[in-house]
């Protein structure tokens, strides 16, 4: 079981308090109507799933409720750190 | 390859077994193959079979970072069953049950099916709504599936408990009695002998490192840690760590990895004659013929290579377990492990061509790849060979995921499939 750091509520908490979200940073196509079936595919579908540094969305559903991001590494699954929605991805 | 007979065992009998030689090649590279299969896993070594003895490929390695058979082959909870919802999925896994049915046959090797019966339960009206629609799919396409009432359940498992007061009681079940188990290991030995024997080089501990491509942009072969091999055709069957190596061609591909945990209990005495399934409360379970409870739990919420998973995944199946079979709630656990299953977004797989030419996937099988094993090498052997999918193979084509001809089997089945 995780133990994930909510960087809004500033705690380490257990896993069971939040859920995964999916892949972080994937921006949803601005202009729909001009977006070709294949940009769809690689907004909907394809993700990069990295053996290694991931950077992903948790929401701390049994806490605070708010989304944020965690980069993570796939092999220790040790998390590297969390950060706010909206902040653009750690070095 | 020695075949295995009756009159062979009594000779090696009466001669103290001293004269079984290994059965299949440890073979070492050579420079060149009209076909690389990268992943000596059931559907890899299938895929080389099939190739060899029906396509008339014999020139083939197959190319593996471990050893034979140690990813997702020997980690699953070996159910068969070919009860899906839609009329694609139908016809590949029923193509496969039918393969089963004669593998130990055709490949003159043991694998040990036996179709003891696949036993869905419903707990709820909507999972009753649910495994009726597939009966009654399944019925159109001629697969057999039938709904037991709870009582009916119970007499084909004694030691379910079906009493109304659970917290998820039993309201039925859809069977289909030709679902069943196989061993594992032995899908992997009997498929890597029988390629062998034609000639296919399984090629261990040589983990691949890159995809060479040339200047037209079609695959020229594979590096490994042992040299360049080339090939004019590579096949990429490697479950969980697809995305990574579709990666060294340049292929994104609409996959998520997760760990995927079974447990095995202490041995005892035949007591769970079929294969029980509950999606809802996501509890697995069989009996191996060594005696020891199999039990299948659910993945992880997160992505991860970490062949472990959360141990509050492995108990909440536990607790599951103990509610609908409360006479096993004293046995102990002996083992407990993952392994990577490879996710698409239907939760079918994909078996086809790539946008890079030669090359070739047959991955996204997801928590449920092991019953698939030969209907899967099969159609994938004959799309390799002919460069073209075959029939079966053609509607899960990797072009789905732009066409949005999706095959929908993760709303069919709840968590798992």
């Amino acid at each position: 079981m995780l133990i994930i750091r909510c960087p809004y509520c500033e705690a380490n908490r257990p896993e069971p308090e939040f859920r995964h979200a999916g892949a972080a940073h994937i921006v949803r196509p601005l202009d729909p109507s001009a977006t070709t079936d294949a940009e769809w595919a690689e907004f909907l579908y394809h993700r990069d799933n990295p053996r290694g540094t991931v950077a992903e969305r948790w929401r701390h559903i049994h806490g605070c409720g708010r989304f944020f991001n965690a980069l993570r590494d796939t092999v220790s699954d040790r998390i590297l750190s969390t950060y706010p929605a909206g902040q653009g991805r750690p070095e | 390859m020695r075949r295995f007979s009756l009159a062979t065992l009594l000779r090696e009998a009466l001669r103290g077994h001293t004269g079984w030689a290994p059965q299949w090649r440890d073979a070492t590279p050579k420079p060149a193959y009209d076909a690389i299969i990268v992943g000596a896993g059931g559907h890899g070594l299938a895929t080389a079979y099939y190739l060899a003895a029906e396509c008339g490929v014999r020139n083939v390695a197959v190319v593996e970072k471990g050893w034979l058979g140690g990813g997702n082959t020997a980690r699953n909870t070996t159910i068969i069953r070919s009860n899906y919802l839609w009329e694609e999925s139908e016809a590949i896994y029923e193509h496969s049950l039918k393969l089963w049915e004669d593998l130990s046959h055709a490949l003159n090797y043991n694998t040990m099916y036996s179709p003891r019966g696949v036993m869905m339960l419903a707990h709820t009206v909507h999972d009753e709504q649910v495994l009726k629609r597939h009966i009654h799919a399944n019925r159109l396409a001629g697969i057999d599936n039938e709904w037991l009432s709870p009582r009916e359940a119970q007499e084909f498992c004694p030691i379910l408990n079906t009493d109304p007061a659970l917290r998820y009681p039993v309201l039925g079940a859809a069977l289909q009695r030709r679902g069943g188990v196989a061993r594992h290991d032995a899908v992997a030995w009997g498929y890597a002998r029988a390629a062998s024997a034609l000639g296919v080089d399984i090629i261990q501990n040589c983990a691949v490192t890159g995809i060479r491509r040339g200047a037209d942009g079609a695959v020229q072969g594979v590096e490994t840690e042992r040299g360049f091999i080339a090939a004019p055709q590579v096949g990429v069957v490697a479950a969980g760590h697809t995305s990574v190596l579709m990666a060294m061609a340049g292929v994104r591909m609409p996959l998520e990895s997760f760990p995927l945990q079974a447990l095995v209990s202490e041995p005892v005495k035949p007591v769970m004659p079929c294969v029980v399934m509950s999606n809802t409360i996501h509890a697995y379970i069989s009996q191996s013929d060594k005696g020891e409870l199999v039990i299948g739990a659910g993945t992880d919420v997160y992505t991860s290579y970490s062949q472990r998973g959360g141990l509050h995944i492995a108990s909440d199946t536990l607790e599951a377990i103990c509610e609908l079979f409360p006479t096993v709630r004293r046995l102990r656990m002996l083992r407990s492990w993952g392994g990577i299953v490879d996710v698409t977004p239907d939760r079918s797989p994909i078996i086809g061509t790539t946008p890079v030419p030669g090359l070739f996937v047959n991955c996204g099988w997801g928590t449920g790849g092991f019953k698939a094993t030969p209907g899967s090498g099969h159609v994938f052997a004959h799309t390799i060979a002919k460069g073209t999918p075959h029939p079966i193979a053609a509607p899960f084509a990797l072009d789905r995921f732009r066409t949005g001809r999706l095959i929908d089997e993760a709303a069919a089945a709840a968590v798992a499939h």
